[in-house]
Parts: C-alpha cells; structure tokens; sequence
C-alpha cells in the first residue's frame, strides 16, 4: 500500500471522525459551564462581550466539562513536563496500572490456553466448565473487584496481586474462548491425514492443533489485553489506591478536579490503545513467520 | 508374484442416520493386485470413497471382512502401509511445501539426513524441484496436489490410495497429471487405488476398473483394461479406448435408476 493510499483510506476517516467529536465537545463544553459562568459574571458584578465570555467558559479551573484543549495540556504538562517518579506524573501512574495489567494479562493467557486445552481433550470438562466460565462473566466485575482487594487485603496481600487477579478474570475469558476455537479449527481432512499416519495424539496436538490455533490467539489477546487494562483500573477504584490511573480518576473525583479525570481518562485510552496495537504488531510478525499470506 | 494388496469378502457398511439406515456398502467382493492401478468409479453415494476409507481405516466395515497387506485395516494403519491422498491439497499453510513432506516423515521418526534426501528425490518424482522454500499459498492448486502427492509418498508405502485428487482441477491440468501420475506409478511400482467420477479418467489410467452403483453402494462390473502399459495421451482416440468406456459407461447406467 502506497503511503498516499494509506491517508486516504485509513488517517482521513479517522481524522474526519476525531474532529467532528472535538467540535461537538467545544460546542458541549461552552453550553455546560456557561450557567455556572454566568452566575460567577453576576455575583462579581462583570459584564463581558460575548467573546470574553466564551473564552471564560472554556478556562474554569473546575469547569463541569473542560474543554479539549484544557484536557490536552494537563496530559501535556503531566506527561512530559514532570519527573517520572512523581505523584503528579501521569506516566508513573500509567506504569503503575501498566504493571499490574501486564502480570494480569499474562496470567490470564496462560490460564485461558490451559483450560482451552483441558476442554479440547478432556470431554467431561467440555461438558462441565464451559457453562462455568461463561457464567463467570455474566458477574459485574464492579462488584467482585472489591470483595477480591478486600479478601487478599485480610490476608495481607495488596498492591499489585489483587489488581492483577481481576486482570485475569477478566483477560482469561476470551483466550479460552478463542483458543478452543482455534484448536478445533484444523479441518476433518487434516485430521484424517494425521490419522493415516497413525500419529499419537500429542503429535496431533503440536503439529497440527497448535500451529492452526495461533491466529486465534492473537485475535483474542487483543480483546484481552484491553479486558486487562478496564481491570487494573477497576481494581483501583474501591481500593484508595494510591497510584495508577485509577487512583487518578478517584482523587479527581473526590477534589471536583474535571480536567485531572478526562486527563487520566485519556492517559487510559492512549495505554490501551498502544497494548492493543503491541499485540496486533506481534501477531502480524508471527504470521509472517509463519508463511501467511502478507495482507 | 501377485498376492493380493487389498481383500475384500463381502464387505458391508451401514450408517444409521436420522432417516433409518443407509447401505454405503454392501456385499463388495475384490481383489487388488501388487502392482495394479485400480480405479472406482460411479455416482455419488455409491460407495466409492467410503471403500477407499475402509481400506484406509478411516471408517470401519460393519460386515465381512476386509484385508490391507494381509493386515486388518487398523493394523496395516498403525504399520504406516499405504499413503492417502485426499480430495484437497490439505496442505498446513504454515509449513513450506518441503516441510509439508516432511510431516508425516517427522512423525515417523525418519532422521534429518533422511528426511532431506527424501523430500528431494519425491519433489523430484512430482516435478516440483525447486518449490522445496515456497509455501503453499505461493503454488497453484494443480502444484498444490502435486505436493500432497509427494508428501503421501515421502514414506515407504507400497500402497497408494487416491480420492478424487483431480477432482477440483481443470481439464487442461488435470490431463497433464494424469499422464505424469502414469509415469511416477511405472517408476515407483506402487500399486494405485483411485476414485475417480470422470470415465476418461479410469479408463486412461487404471489396469482394473471398478465400477460402483448407489443405493446400496455395491459393485456392478469389474473391468481388466487391455490398454498398454505405454500410453500417450492420444490414446485416448483409439477405438480400443472407447470400447472400455463404453462398457464403463453401460455399466453406469446399469446400476442407475433415473427414476429417483
């Protein structure tokens, strides 16, 4: 693909979109705070022209919806402007979530593609975890991420673990789902050959099994991956934690202060995003290695 | 010598279906020779690929008996005694067309040195040195049959079971592999069981042709071919040629009803 081809197909849709969102926002923006400004203009006796009041609307120190530009310099300032290692920096609390998304989501890999396995092979599981593990993501995590921090808090396992613990509850799900699907992908006929071969049954499995299930893989690390990251930060929120983007969004909550929230919010968004193109990027060089048609 | 490959004794198979019973086969008596290249032919449903699966063991006779090399079917399986080449390629995409070969020589435990030297001398019997690196997305689906043929046999296999492999091909290619599967059989010795639909086919390849009618699959004439061994494509011009297709295809209408 020509990088002309590229703009046109991909950036100028999806430039198209975040403009039109940004104007719909400004437009948000000034009609949410323009009572509170009006009434702040009265009590201290100012008049202003339309103009000036337009621009007080989208400077509030606390407005009620802060304008995109008063979000994208507080990203800005606490992105690149402090010290990593400080409480303020937006990167340190984005690596602390990041840590405790990525053990979760590792943990939640290897637990989906093991009871993928035990599934594919072992019909009474078949029969008797699937209805299981389903149901288990039909329970709120909102409401099982505290009684989780709560329980290991007791027996005096906090910070990291219990957030990683909900990551995987979360991230297991569509690695099973996905993997079973993707181990029971190879066609009878391939099944049929390696049975003319009279290959044993972890033959079948690593040569066979294995190799068909690896796109499957990637496609569902993808969605867990971001399942990972909702849970680390959930597993913020009841906690008080005292770092990651969670903990952000709480204070901000609790202070009144908008802009930190949509500051954190973004910081979440711009994480998610990259963890998801890392795995996209990953799987696209795994199938290339594995001899996939280039697309 | 000529024992017999494959034996069958009235040999039947029944599937219970939703709609009660279906005969898939039914009393099939027949002798393969060592060294013979045997065609099935017939309309779906007549049996013909399920007889390839039987001798294959991929389904199992409910009735009569049935021997592979002097074996029963699972054992001559589990002694890795013929090669099946299935209607698709079933090629693994991640696997280059020579690791593709490799595959069943893995499984088997072959050495490195002997599986390279086999993967060379049957890519060689198939026309396709040179595509070893390629996988098989890179190759046309003429090529791509060409190297399920070659993987099937990479091992030592006397027996060479052939379901419709140039059944989803043009003619033109299809022509063009018939004349090169002739000369690997002459070059190999292997004895051929082959299902085919199509009369030239079986006439133009086989020394026995079988011909199977439906309902319940079962056999209606066994033809022994008085073509030579040497045959061009042209062949097929002779009148000799077209007395057996004839004969096939009198046969063919024999067993089937067109009232159904």
């Amino acid at each position: 693909m020509t990088t002309q081809d590229t703009l046109k197909s991909r950036i100028l849709p999806v430039a198209t979109v975040v403009l039109v969102i940004v104007a719909i926002w400004y437009v948000g923006a000034y009609f949410m705070n323009a009572p509170f400004q009006r009434d702040l203009d009265r009590r201290g006796n100012v008049t202003s022209t339309p103009m000036e009041f337009l621009g007080k609307t989208m400077s509030q120190p606390k407005p009620i919806l802060p304008a995109p530009h008063q979000v994208a310099s507080n990203v800005f300032e606490n992105t690149f402007l402090r010290s990593v290692s400080s409480n303020r920096s937006l990167v340190y609390h984005a690596w602390v979530t990041l840590s405790s998304t990525l053990a979760g989501f590792g943990f939640g890999t290897l637990l989906g593609i093991l009871i993928a396995v035990g599934i594919v092979h072992v019909r009474a599981l078949d029969r008797s975890l699937m209805p299981w593990i389903i149901a288990s993501q039909t329970v709120p995590i909102l409401a099982v991420a505290p009684m989780v921090i709560v329980t290991l808090g007791a027996i005096g396992i906090s910070g990291l673990v219990p957030k990683a613990v909900i990551s995987t509850y979360l991230s297991f799900f569509p690695v099973a789902v996905g993997m079973v699907k993707g181990l029971r992908s190879p066609e009878l006929i391939q099944l049929d050959l390696m049975r003319t071969y009279h290959a044993s049954a972890a033959q079948t499995f690593w040569k066979l099994r294995v190799p068909a299930s690896v796109p499957f893989l990637f496609t569902s690390m993808k969605v867990a991956i971001a399942a990972s990251l909702v849970g680390a930060i959930v597993g913020e929120l009841p906690t008080g934690a005292v770092a990651g983007i969670g903990s952000k969004l709480l204070a901000g909550a609790y202070y009144s202060q908008t802009i930190d929230i949509w500051a954190a919010l973004v910081a979440g968004s711009v994480l998610a995003s990259l963890l998801v193109a890392v795995v996209g990027i990953a799987g696209k060089i795994v199938n290339r290695n594995m001899g996939g048609k280039p697309t | 010598m000529t024992y017999s490959v494959v034996s069958a004794r009235n040999l039947g198979l029944t599937f219970e279906t939703g709609d009660g019973l279906v005969h898939a086969l039914s009393d099939v008596d027949l002798d393969v020779k060592k060294g013979d290249f045997v065609s099935f032919i017939g309309p779906s449903g007549c049996g013909k690929t399920t007889f390839l699966r039987v001798i294959a063991d991929l389904e199992r006779a409910t009735s009569g008996e049935i021997l592979v090399n002097g074996m029963t079917p699972e054992e001559a399986r589990k002694s890795r005694s013929y090669g099946y080449v299935f209607q698709a390629p079933a090629l693994y995409p991640w696997r280059t067309i020579e690791n593709n070969i490799a595959l069943p020589l893995e499984i088997m435990g072959y050495s490195t040195a002997e599986r390279a030297s086999r993967i060379e001398r049957t890519l060689d019997l198939v026309n396709l040195s040179g595509f070893g690196k390629k996988y098989p997305w890179q190759l046309s689906g003429g090529m791509q049959q060409r190297a399920s043929i070659a993987r099937a046999l990479a091992f030592d296999a006397d027996l060479l079971l052939m379901d419709e492999p140039f059944g989803a091909l043009d003619e033109i290619v299809r022509d063009h592999l018939n004349e090169q599967l002739l000369k690997l059989w002459e070059r190999t010795q292997k004895t051929i069981c082959f299902v085919t639909h199509s009369i030239p086919e079986a006439v133009y390849l086989s020394t026995k042709i079988v011909v199977m009618s439906p309902r319940p699959g079962r056999v209606t004439d066994v033809i022994t071919s008085t073509l030579p061994k040497e045959r061009p494509l042209d062949i097929r011009e002779t009148p000799e040629f077209l007395a057996i297709a004839h004969r096939v295809r009198e046969g063919l209408r024999a067993g089937h009803s067109y009232e159904e």
